[in-house]
């Protein structure tokens, strides 16, 4: 009978860690839909870019008070984290604290959790508030309705309480309070419960402890269904985005081919594809299988904080245009087709795509590639390349350009300028004074 | 550049004029401008004249890579034959495609900003850069998106500028955070899409909060853009736009 508890401990601990673990192998499932890519080029700015950009937060604090109390946060998830394992161990073998024989040291570390917990839930409050009592602007973006902003405070909530039940745990733990080390915060917070009988205080402790276990289980499969995954996938995504200049946008390699067989003179134009030829690839993308596998991951990472929108040239100015949006859409379409995968074994054409369905037009086309919203994303993800593919698939596939921009690229074929002029006319600035 | 492969010489330099340099009024200015610096500080140059075309940066900014393409082999091509190693433009477009989307396609060159030759010759003692008619002016200078954040570049056209000893006020939005003008991405050749305002009139509002007598740009179609906000607040008696580059020639009486 005495091993209920560990037992217990051992199945949630199984059951929580295995769908999480099943649902972190759909999204890798998923990211291989798209097209492969490479990148095992420039390796070392690549882990310099994890180090300064996504351990060191760089471009987080750009934003002082977002960029500081993001700070207070993540140094909390990640140091409470050797806590957890405290947990972890104490839960399977019945132990009790049992970091607790380092001593000094022990103290120290609980304290600086306890601390930091104070802290996080401070900060927390504040972000609250900047959703929904200052309510920023880029929060209340249209693309932010309903789930994603329910979604925004459950986490914020989630949080709230797993730092209240640190704190509770460690105020009710009797033989902690006794040992009086590192209980800096905890200290204040048991006098709230002076004249509490020790088996009252046990009972208190034991379902703080337990709540705290499966507040953490429960917050970490609710990652998947969240925009919350960049706790995890911000360190991939930082290490597979671009190490290239931003002007430079990718030259389309199939493309390539098709121009250097055309300007060939001794190409045979009648010629048969060669026996076994791939097929031409789709220029450009309508849906998430034509995305690459890093844009796939942008946008599984993308927590929708609306940094990329607040910047955006054409958001600002009232257009439809959201690099944001453009990041939810593809997360919510490629998740579509997941369940459509998981319904059918394989994708079932379900008569949708991208474009259109999600992704209009309208904001497509009101792209002024000005590079802002890469540049304001503080984990490297890039919305403009996935405007820029959906573009050469309207021009290429479809020849769905608007029409000025039509007549400006027949200008530049016809007289290799975007304007009607003549090309003989191009030197005459030499001669006028 | 046929004369000087003619004589068999080779020019210090290329200057890529660019379309809007060689067709647009406006922009024919700067190109003017630019080029009796270059022939102040002695630079040997050349043009390409009408063999150059199009870098393709609109077609492959508005998703038609084939064009883009199309173009850039042809331009390579009479590069390449020439013996092109360096090239300088006013353009920050044409300025980004063939520094960095050219070398895949065979195009590898050394390029430059016309703001970062200007700065080299300035570097090397080639040419003064003196404050003049500009000393003490208010002025605040737009970054172009494809100098900037495209290419990092961020120091070289302020530089020159505090030569001219103007008083520089930055906007809020500058440098990594600078605003785009509403021309990049191929807008600059079809009317924007419906919104509350056009994103030069936005980005011309708070040029104008900094008070200058002279905006300054560093791309042909910033100007453009600026020159039209501007007008539409109606303040061109009192604010010109202006190329970096105009304005030493200018305080250098060229």
């Amino acid at each position: 009978m005495q091993y209920i508890p560990n037992i217990l401990f051992l199945v949630a601990l199984i059951l929580g860690v295995g769908y999480f673990t099943r649902n972190i192998r759909k999204v890798i499932r998923n990211i291989k839909l798209g097209q492969e890519v490479d990148s095992s080029d420039h390796k070392g700015q690549r882990w310099n870019n994890v180090v300064r950009i996504a351990l060191g937060q760089s471009k987080m604090v750009v934003r002082p008070i977002a960029g500081f109390l993001h700070f207070i946060v993540y140094v909390g998830f990640i140091i409470i984290n050797i806590e957890v394992l405290e947990i972890i161990i104490d839960g399977l073998f019945g132990t009790h604290r049992i970091f607790s024989s380092m001593g000094s040291l022990y103290g120290f570390l609980i304290g600086s959790f306890e601390i930091l917990a104070v802290l996080v839930f401070v900060s927390v409050i504040v972000f609250w508030i900047r959703r929904n009592v200052q309510r920023l602007k880029r929060f209340m973006s249209p693309e932010m309705k309903g789930w994603p902003k329910n979604d925004g405070n459950f986490i914020l909530y989630f949080e709230m309480v797993l730092m209240t039940l640190f704190l509770v745990m460690n105020a009710t733990d009797v033989p902690f309070q006794d040992m009086n080390s590192g209980n800096v915060v905890s200290k204040h917070i048991a006098g709230w419960f002076n004249g509490t009988s020790e088996g009252t205080l046990h009972m208190i402790e034991r379902i703080a402890w337990w709540l705290h276990f499966l507040g953490i289980l429960i917050f970490l499969n609710y990652l998947y269904f969240s925009k919350h995954l960049h706790i995890i996938l911000a360190f991939p995504n930082v290490y597979h985005g671009s190490v290239k200049p931003k002007g430079q946008f990718k030259n389309l390699e199939s493309v390539t081919n098709e121009v250097k067989l055309m300007m060939d003179p001794n190409a045979d134009p009648f010629a048969a594809p060669p026996e076994g030829a791939e097929t031409p690839a789709k220029f450009g993308a309508s849906d998430v299988m034509d995305l690459s596998r890093v844009q796939l991951l942008n946008a599984y990472t993308c927590t929708e904080c609306g940094r990329c929108t607040s910047e955006c040239p054409a958001n600002q100015t009232g257009k439809k245009l959201s690099p944001r949006k453009i990041m939810m859409d593809t997360r919510d379409r490629l998740q579509e087709v997941s369940a459509n995968i998981d319904k059918n074994g394989s994708f079932e054409p379900d008569g949708k795509q991208l474009l259109d369905d999600y992704i209009t037009r309208e904001e497509l086309w009101a792209c002024t590639t000005c590079n802002a919203c890469v540049q304001a994303c503080p984990v490297s993800i890039d919305p403009l390349s996935i405007i820029m593919d959906m573009r050469q698939y309207l021009v290429m596939e479809q020849s769905a350009a608007p029409s000025e921009l039509n007549v400006t690229m027949t200008n530049i074929e016809n007289n290799a300028a975007p304007w009607p002029f003549n090309q003989m006319d191009r030197a005459n600035w030499i001669n006028e004074s | 550049m046929a004369e000087f492969m003619a004589q068999g010489k080779n020019p210090e330099v290329l200057f890529w004029v660019g379309c809007a340099g060689s067709f647009d009024d406006r922009a024919k200015k700067i190109t003017k401008a630019f080029a009796r610096l270059l022939n102040n500080a002695g630079v040997e140059f050349a043009v390409l004249g009408t063999e150059e075309g199009c870098t393709g940066d609109p077609a492959k900014r508005a998703g038609n890579e084939f064009l883009f393409q199309m173009q850039a082999m042809m331009n390579i091509q009479v590069l390449n034959g020439y013996e092109i190693k360096k090239i300088v433009t006013t353009c920050p477009h044409c300025f980004n495609t063939i520094k960095n989307e050219y070398p895949e396609l065979g195009g590898t060159y050394e390029v430059m900003h016309h703001t970062q030759f200007l700065k080299s010759l300035l570097k090397e003692g080639r040419l003064t850069v003196e404050g003049g008619k500009f000393k003490g002016k208010r002025i605040t200078f737009h970054d172009p998106c494809y100098l900037g954040r495209a290419n990092n570049e961020y120091e070289a056209p302020r530089e020159l500028l505090q030569k001219l000893e103007v008083e520089l006020i930055e906007m809020k939005r500058c440098k990594t955070r600078g605003l785009c003008c509403g021309a990049g991405g191929a807008q600059m050749f079809k009317e924007p899409e419906k919104g509350d305002k056009d994103i030069n009139v936005e980005r011309t509002e708070e040029a104008l909060e900094t008070k200058p007598e002279i905006i300054a740009a560093g791309c042909p179609f910033c100007n453009t853009m600026m020159t039209d906000g501007v007008k539409s607040k109606e303040k061109e008696d009192s604010i010109e736009v202006m190329d970096v580059a105009e304005m030493i020639a200018n305080a250098k009486d060229l």
